[in-house]
C-alpha cells in the first residue's frame, strides 16, 4: 500500500459532485422550482467542474489509469499551468463554486459533495501533492536486437543441455501443437 | 457461472416487479387520491423507488458475509457444486446492488425534490384551489390528521433540514456518495485504507435509513375517512366538505401516515453482518503456526501452516492477513496443499505492494516469524474431479494453482487405494506464457512423475506443458525461461490444438467417461465445451466427455 495520495480521491469526489450539481440543476430548471436561476448556475458550475476534473493527474508512485479519452482534456487543463497544478487553488475554487449552489435545495447535495471534495483537496495540498498531466509516451515498436536483425531466427536459442532437448526434433517453434499426443496403451 | 446469472436475473426481476407494483399502487389507489392532487405522479416515483431501496439495502450486506455463505453452501449438500471464484461473484453482486441503490436514490431524491416544492407551493397558495384547501386541513389541531406536512410559510430548504426524513436523507446520501467515490476500483486498489475506512460509513447509512421514515410525512387517507368521504366523488366540491349538505355526504377527509418499514427489511441482514464480523474476528484470533517457509524462484513464497481445527478440500482458498504488513488487508490465496497432508500451504507470488512486503518480511528471517492470520477455507470443493475414470485437467496461467492441490490429492488417493478415487488416468495440460513464476509447479510435476515411475505407475499421469507466449510473430528472447528442465514429457510451443488432444483421448479410451476440468479464461472454457460436445459419442457405451462448468 503506497502512501495515500488524497488528490486521487478528491478527484473522484469532485467529479461525482459535478455530476450531482448538473443533475440537481436540471431538475430544478426543468420543473421551474422557486429560485431556479441558482440551478442554472449549478449546471454551468457542474459542467465546469467535470471538465476540470475529468483528466486524472499522474500518481507519484506507480502507474496511473487514464480515464477514457482524457488526453484531450489533459491538453487543455495543462495549459493553465500553476493554476490547475496547485491543489490549494482547486480547494478554494471548489469551495467558492459550491457556495451559490447552497441556496437551492436541489443543488444542496452537490454543494455538500463539492465542499467535501474541496476539503480533501486542501488536505492533498497541505501534503504537498500536485496535479501533473499524464503524458503520452511514444509507442515503441518492440525491435528485437535494436532493429539490426532483419530475419529473426526461427528456433529458440540453445539452452544448457537437458535430456529432453534431444527428443525435440527440428521443429519450427511457434506452431500450434506440432507433436501428436502420446497415446499410451492401457 | 450459470448460478450467478440466474440469481442476477431473479434479482432484476424482483426489482422491476417491486417498482412497477408500488408505482401503480401509489398512482392509482384511492387512498392517495388527495396526496396525488398535491404531488402528481412524483408520489409514486418516490414510493416505488423507496421500496426498491429497502429491498436492495436488505440485500447489500448479504454477499459480504463470506463465512456465513460458506457455511450455508457447505451444509446444503444438495448444491455441492464447485463455485468458480466464488468470492468474485459475491463482490460482483454486492457492487451491482450498490449501483442499484445509487440509481434508486437518485430517482427518490428527484421525486422528493418535486414533492417538497409542490407541498410548499400548495401550502402557500391562497387561491381556494383544491390543493390549498387540502393543505389547510387539520393544520392547527393537535390531531395528526393533516395531509400537507408543511404547516407554515417557509422554504423547502428549511423544511428539509428541520424534518427527520429531510435531514436523515441528506446525511445518508452524503454517506452513500462518499462510499461510492472511495470504492472506485482505482482508489480501492491503490489506497485500500481510504476505501476500507470510508466504507464503514455504511453504519451511518443504515442507522439513517431506519430512522428516515419514522416521521410519516407522506400520507394517505385513513380507511375510516374513506368510508365517509369518497375522493372521486367529493373532490369536485371541496368548499362544501363537512357542511350539513344533503347532496354531498362529504366529511372532511382525514389522513394518516404510512408507517416506517425500513427496519423490517434491514434488521436481519444487519444482525447477520454483525455476527459475520464477530466470526471473522474470532477466526482470525485462532493461532496459525507457520511450519515451513520456502522461497521459490521468481519471488514465490511458499508458506506451510498449521491451524487447530483447520480442514480443507481440493480447490479451496483462504484469506491471509499479516498485521506486520498491513493491519486491515486480507488477501485470498488458493490452497496448494492436498487435504491428505498434515499442513496447509499457499504459494504467494509478488504481484503488488502487499505481497512484496510479505515476501520481504519472510526473507529477512527475523527471529520471530511474522504473525499470520487465516480466514477460511472458502469455496465448495468439487469431489467430482475424483469421480471420472479419465480426467482431462486444464490449467491456464495462474489457474494452474488449484491443480497443485488436485494432483497431489489424486496421487495420495491412488497410492492408498482410496475407494473414493475412480480415476485411472489423468491428462494434465498446463498452458502458460512462461513458467517463470511457476517453477515450483514445474518441480511438483517432476517430483510426482518421479514418484509414479518408482511405483511403476508411470502411465498414470500424462502431462503436457504449452508455452503460449511463443507464436509465429513474437519472439521473447530476453525472457529468461528455462522451460523444460527436468520435464521428461514434451514441451510444446504455442497453444494446444484441442481437436487433436480430444481425438487422441477418445481413441485411447473408447469406452470411458472423461471429465474435463478447467481453471482458466472463459474463452478457453468455450472451446473446451465445444470439443466435449464434438468428441462425445452418441452411443452411450462409447466415450463421453463432460465439461465441468463450475470449475475451480
Amino acid at each position: 500500500m503506497g502512501r495515500i495520495e488524497w488528490a486521487m480521491w478528491a478527484n473522484e469526489q469532485a467529479l461525482a459532485s459535478g455530476l450531482i450539481l448538473v443533475t440537481g440543476g436540471i431538475v430544478a430548471v426543468a420543473a421551474q422550482f422557486k429560485g431556479w436561476p441558482f440551478a442554472a448556475y449549478s449546471i454551468a458550475a457542474g459542467v465546469f467542474v467535470c471538465l476540470l476534473e475529468y483528466p486524472r493527474g499522474k500518481r507519484k508512485k506507480g502507474s496511473t489509469m487514464e480515464r477514457c479519452g482524457q488526453k484531450y482534456f489533459t491538453a487543455v487543463v495543462k495549459v493553465f499551468g500553476p493554476v490547475t497544478r496547485n491543489y490549494y487553488v482547486r480547494a478554494i475554487l471548489h469551495a467558492a463554486l459550491a457556495v451559490p449552489a447552497g441556496f437551492l435545495l436541489s443543488t444542496i447535495l452537490g454543494m455538500a459533495c463539492l465542499g467535501i471534495a474541496s476539503a480533501i483537496y486542501l488536505l492533498a495540498a497541505i501534503r504537498g501533492e500536485e496535479w501533473n498531466p499524464i503524458e503520452q509516451k511514444p509507442q515503441e515498436r518492440p525491435q528485437v536486437g535494436g532493429g539490426t536483425i532483419k530475419q529473426p531466427p526461427t528456433m529458440p536459442p540453445p539452452r544448457p543441455p537437458v535430456e529432453t532437448r534431444k527428443k525435440q526434433p527440428a521443429e519450427v517453434a511457434g506452431q500450434e501443437n506440432p507433436v501428436p499426443v502420446a497415446v499410451e496403451a492401457e | 457461472g450459470a448460478l450467478t446469472s440466474e440469481n442476477e436475473a431473479a434479482w432484476l426481476g424482483l426489482n422491476v416487479f417491486l417498482f412497477v407494483y408500488y408505482f401503480l399502487l401509489f398512482d392509482r389507489d384511492k387512498k392517495f387520491y388527495y396526496t396525488r392532487v398535491l404531488l402528481g405522479s412524483a408520489l409514486a416515483w418516490a414510493r416505488a423507488s423507496a421500496k426498491c431501496l429497502n429491498f436492495n439495502s436488505m440485500l447489500i450486506l448479504l454477499p459480504v458475509c463470506r463465512n456465513l455463505l460458506s457455511f450455508l453452501r457447505g451444509t446444503c449438500s444438495c448444491c455441492r457444486r464447485t463455485m468458480r471464484k466464488q468470492l468474485d461473484h459475491n463482490l460482483t453482486f454486492h457492487k451491482l446492488v450498490a449501483y442499484a441503490i445509487a440509481l434508486f436514490t437518485a430517482v427518490h431524491i428527484i421525486a422528493h425534490l418535486c414533492n417538497f416544492e409542490w407541498y410548499n407551493d400548495s401550502q402557500q397558495a391562497a387561491d381556494g384551489s383544491l390543493s390549498s384547501i387540502l393543505s389547510d386541513l387539520h393544520q392547527d389541531e393537535e390531531s395528526n390528521k393533516w395531509l400537507n406536512p408543511i404547516h407554515s410559510n417557509s422554504t423547502v430548504t428549511y423544511v428539509t433540514f428541520t424534518t427527520i426524513p429531510g435531514l436523515t436523507g441528506v446525511i445518508i446520501t452524503v454517506a452513500l456518495i462518499l462510499m461510492v467515490t472511495s470504492s472506485m476500483e482505482f482508489i480501492r486498489r491503490s489506497y485500500f485504507e481510504v476505501f476500507w475506512y470510508t466504507h464503514h460509513l455504511f453504519i451511518i447509512y443504515f442507522a439513517g435509513l431506519v430512522i428516515h421514515g419514522i416521521a410519516g410525512l407522506v400520507r394517505g387517507q385513513t380507511a375510516e375517512s374513506l368510508n365517509k368521504h369518497n375522493p372521486e366523488h367529493c373532490a369536485q366540491d371541496p368548499t362544501h366538505w363537512g357542511g350539513n349538505n344533503k347532496h354531498s355526504h362529504c366529511e372532511e377527509p382525514e389522513f394518516g401516515s404510512i408507517p416506517a418499514e425500513s427496519w423490517q427489511w434491514v434488521l436481519a441482514p444487519i444482525l447477520l453482518y454483525v455476527f459475520e464480523r464477530v466470526l471473522r474476528f474470532w477466526r482470525s484470533q485462532q493461532r496459525v503456526v507457520v511450519t515451513k517457509v520456502v522461497v521459490h524462484p521468481s519471488k514465490v513464497l511458499e508458506l506451510q501452516m498449521h491451524k487447530k481445527g483447520f480442514s480443507m478440500e481440493v480447490g479451496q482458498y483462504i484469506f491471509i492477513n499479516s498485521p506486520s504488513v498491513s493491519r486491515l488487508e486480507w488477501h485470498p490465496f488458493t490452497l496448494t496443499s492436498a487435504p491428505e497432508e498434515d499442513f496447509f500451504s499457499v504459494h504467494i507470488r509478488a504481484v503488488g505492494d502487499w505481497t512484496e512486503n510479505l515476501i520481504d518480511t519472510f526473507q529477512q528471517q527475523k527471529p520471530k516469524t511474522p504473525r499470520i492470520e487465516v480466514d477460511g477455507p472458502f469455496g465448495t470443493a468439487s469431489e467430482d474431479v475424483f469421480q471420472y475414470e479419465v480426467a482431462m485437467l486444464v490449467g491456464a496461467g495462474i489457474g494452474v494453482t488449484p491443480f497443485a492441490s488436485v494432483l497431489k490429492s489424486i496421487w495420495y488417493k491412488f497410492q492408498h487405494a482410496d475407494q473414493r478415487l475412480k480415476t485411472k488416468k489423468i491428462y494434465f495440460y498446463w498452458l502458460c506464457r512462461d513458467t517463470g513464476a511457476f517453477a515450483w509447479f514445474n518441480d511438483l510435476l517432476a517430483s510426482l512423475e518421479q514418484e509414479m515411475e518408482e511405483s511403476g505407475k508411470a502411465s498414470f499421469l500424462n502431462y503436457r506443458l504449452f508455452l503460449t507466449g511463443w507464436d509465429n510473430t513474437a519472439f521473447n528472447f530476453d525472457k529468461d525461461t528455462d522451460v523444460v528442465t527436468g520435464l521428461k514429457q514434451k514441451t510444446s510451443f504455442g497453444r494446444p490444438r484441442w481437436s487433436n488432444e480430444f481425438s487422441a483421448v477418445a481413441t485411447a479410451h473408447p469406452r470411458s467417461v472423461v471429465g474435463v476440468f478447467l481453471c482458466g479464461p472463459q474463452a478457453l472454457a468455450k472451446s473446451l465445451q465445444k470439443c466435449c460436445h464434438q468428441y462425445s459419442s452418441l452411443d452411450p457405451r462409447k466415450v463421453k466427455f463432460y465439461f465441468n462448468k463450475e470449475n475451480f
